[in-house]
């Protein structure tokens, strides 16, 4: 690939330099996390504690529903943009990405005003007996709303990927449209739904500034991962560090396996 | 017997073509971008024309005024587009039965591995799509089509993604396999040596025919 750069001892010393500052800079936060925890005797104990076995319970069931919700409306919502034209699409197109650039405080205001006690559907929906803020379901509103778009948008990739000739074969194979769908579509788009998929949940799970505005941090029922983190930090070091260390793992692990995982699913399709 | 009078703009473009195919090999010949695989596309019903109507042995496909529209799923069209189109996901056997509502069975494997056999890919049916070669490539989308028995089988530009050594064996393979499985072939090509294996020649200009 291209003729290779030459560089003099300068040049060379200086690119050394800057990767060894910049991977440096990455690496030494998440490597120091590990050494406290190892250092501190306590970090088991930490474990067992409340405000990081609810903090893992929380964050578990919040950012499951969030993903199985927004595969369940994303995933149409992404054909319909890879596949249709209809007016008003551009417009869909960048309304449905916003979150992704819009700051989470803002997305937390946008819907404590929607959706909360004094919101715009609060009051038509107390009146019927349901109340969202600061409960569960506020977190996995916020988490949706912040995360889906990872999904939506690579899956729309994805879809736009297919060579549509596939599906008319199939249609002609006598497969209907709806299983066409499942048989085809499915899998030959997978590698981005997956990879998307996991984007989408590494995000939810991360969620703090829009979770904490429209949920709050009531622990064993609003109190996520990173809001647990950022409340023990004060009072409780230890069960701080236990939460991040595992938030670290979880990232690596869904990294490593994305490298993986895609890898292979790329291989199997021959995409 | 296959009758087709279409009409179908888009812009800067209209495809207005009638032609009536009999012969047991049809070809439709003519440049590319000249309407022939838009003409293909309408008869498997992919693409629905402003006018005109198509049948096949007497039964409507599709008739603008009486708006009839047949879904690709009832036409029994057998359809084996330019690049194949082969399932990237699945392996040879997995493509052939696709459309096989039995492939599950006994009956529905033994017939995938009849026509994995009559087709030649013996010893490839775990291969996956990209494991072959473009002559085996256009064997299993034939084979694919022939085993649900279609009224027609549509080729479009069949060999032009092979070397012309490889496009003399597929040319009589094709027609040994239509001697031994009799199924009408309607073929779309812009090289006159392919039309000559037809009985019938339609010429394709500018979305229009020039002399049936």
């Amino acid at each position: 690939m291209g003729v290779p750069l030459t560089l003099n001892r300068v040049g060379r010393t200086a690119l050394i330099l800057a990767v060894v500052i910049f991977s440096g800079f990455v690496v030494l936060p998440v490597a120091v996390i590990f050494l406290r925890v190892a250092g501190s005797e306590s970090w088991l104990q930490a474990l067992g504690k409340p405000v990081v076995t609810e903090g893992l319970r929380i964050s578990l069931l919040t950012t499951v529903l969030a993903l199985a919700i927004t595969l369940g409306l994303g995933t149409p919502t992404a054909w319909l943009l890879a596949r249709r034209t209809f007016p008003g699409k551009t417009l869909l197109d960048s309304v449905i990405e916003l979150p992704m650039v819009l700051p989470p405080a803002v997305a937390g205001i946008g819907l404590l005003m929607a959706f909360g006690r004094r919101g715009l559907l609060g009051p038509p929906l107390e009146s019927v007996g349901i109340t969202i803020g600061f409960t569960t379901v506020a977190v996995v509103m916020a988490q949706t709303f912040v995360s889906a778009p990872f999904y939506v948008r690579a899956a729309r990739a994805g879809f736009l990927a297919v060579d549509q000739e596939l599906e008319t074969v199939s249609y002609t194979l006598g497969v209907s449209p709806w299983l066409t769908f499942w048989r085809v579509t499915v899998p030959v788009a997978l590698p981005f739904l997956v990879s998307g998929a996991a984007m989408c949940w590494a995000r939810a799970l991360g969620e703090f500034g829009a979770t904490i505005m429209f949920a709050g941090s009531f622990q064993g029922r609003t109190q996520t991962m990173p809001l647990a983190i950022y409340t023990a930090l004060e009072s409780d070091l230890d069960s701080a560090l236990a939460l991040s260390a595992i938030l670290v793992v979880a990232s690596f692990v869904l990294l490593i396996g994305l490298r993986l995982g895609v890898g292979r699913l790329n291989g199997g399709s021959g995409a | 017997m296959l009758d087709v009078a279409i009409v179908k703009r888009f812009s800067g473009f209209t495809l207005d073509v009638a032609f009536t195919a009999t012969e047991p090999l049809t070809a439709l010949l003519g440049p590319s971008g000249s309407g022939k695989s838009l003409t293909i596309k309408a008869i498997v019903g992919a693409l629905r024309p402003d006018a005109g109507h198509i049948s096949i042995d007497g039964e409507t496909l599709f008739d603008a005024e009486r708006e009839i529209d047949a879904p690709p799923q009832v036409r029994r069209m057998g359809y084996v587009p330019q690049h194949y189109a082969l399932f990237p996901h699945l392996n040879v056997t997995g493509n052939i039965g696709f459309g096989l509502k039995d492939r599950g069975n006994t009956e529905g494997r033994q017939r995938v591995s009849e026509m994995v056999e009559r087709v030649g890919l013996l010893g490839l049916e775990r291969h996956m799509p990209r494991e072959l070669s473009g002559g085996q490539q256009q064997r299993v989308a034939l084979a694919r089509a022939l085993i649900l028995r279609p009224r027609l089988l549509l080729l479009d530009e069949p060999f032009s993604a092979l070397d012309a050594t490889v496009r003399v064996g597929l040319r009589d393979g094709l027609l040994d396999l239509q001697r031994s499985l009799d199924f009408r072939i309607l073929l779309v090509t812009h090289d006159p040596e392919d039309a000559a294996l037809a009985g019938a020649c339609f010429t394709f200009e500018q979305g229009h025919l020039v002399r049936g």
